[in-house]
């Protein structure tokens, strides 16, 4: 994967933390590979397409979520309600592709309407021809992680190409 | 003033509603994407409306268009994560008088109301 996409979008998540949360956001050392799911209850994914192809995907620990969420909204979240977590969730992995593909410089990209998946061991699959960056991430609310798998395609591929990616809990 | 959002996340027509209500306005009305927004037009008449770009079955670019088509007059304020200037210029040529990129602060997204406001009443 191109390293250049990996900056936009921890900064966009730091900016969306800070301007929403009022949270810094501490970033770990990013990796290759899928994040490790075992430690995630709440997964939200958007895909990317036109210049580039790909999604980003941010897992949260249920907590972790649900006090972001309660932060977010300014009313507690409970465990069961699940609908306005999954809304809150989606809205923040829509702010934070929409503010890193503003920076993907001279791109045309538009973003998809997000999806969120809820489960303990839930996986997420990705494309399988584009090497995901993972990227450990900590702020007040707990840790988080966000996982990258975004390319840079031909124009003339782009016309019969789609963002994807699926879920499994 | 009657105010529309458009917008498919219910937590942001929550916070945008919020900061309307915290402005003084009261009669505010929901649609979660383009359809159902012009679904209520007729019926609320909106003397302004807040729409988000990214929704399912009509995106806000798109109900812009059809809502100036069909002789909609009142401002529109697009506010949406699209940040490009691209994306801007596309939004102000289909009909939006203001733009807002989400995240915003509550200052921010009163200070564009008015601002809307005021140029429409100038």
């Amino acid at each position: 994967m191109d390293s250049n996409f990996v900056l936009p979008v921890i900064k966009s998540t730091q900016n969306i933390f800070e301007m929403m949360f009022q949270l810094p956001v501490e970033i770990g050392e990013p990796t290759m590979g899928s994040i490790d799911q075992s430690k995630f209850d709440v997964s939200g994914i958007i895909g990317m397409n036109g210049d580039v192809d790909g999604n980003v995907v941010i897992s949260f620990p249920m907590s972790t979520a649900q006090r972001l969420v309660s932060i977010f909204t300014g009313m507690e979240c409970a465990e069961e309600d699940t609908e306005d977590l999954c809304d809150a969730i989606g809205e923040i992995v829509n702010m934070i592709a929409g503010g890193a593909k503003a920076q993907f410089d001279g791109m045309s990209v538009s973003i998809t309407c997000p999806s969120v998946v809820i489960g303990a061991n839930h996986a997420v699959y990705g494309r399988k021809d584009v090497t995901s960056v993972n990227i450990p991430c900590s702020c007040d609310c707990g840790e988080f992680c966000l996982e990258l798998a975004i390319k840079s395609i031909n124009k003339s591929e782009g016309a019969s190409s789609g963002a994807s990616a699926s879920a499994t809990s | 003033m009657k105010i529309l959002l458009v917008d498919d996340s219910k937590t942001m027509r929550n916070i945008q509603k919020s900061i309307l209500t915290q402005m003084g306005h009261e009669e505010i009305e929901e649609a979660c994407d383009g359809l159902d927004a012009l679904s209520k037009l007729s019926s609320f008449e909106p003397e302004l409306l807040l729409v988000d770009w990214n929704m399912p079955n009509m995106d806000g670019l798109s109900f812009v268009k059809e809502y100036r088509a069909k002789g909609g007059k009142s401002p529109v304020m697009m506010v949406t994560t699209e940040a490009e200037k691209a994306r801007v210029i596309e939004a102000i040529k289909a009909g939006v008088n203001n733009y807002v990129v989400k995240p915003f602060t509550p200052d921010l997204l009163s200070q564009r109301i008015e601002e809307t406001m005021s140029k429409v009443a100038a």
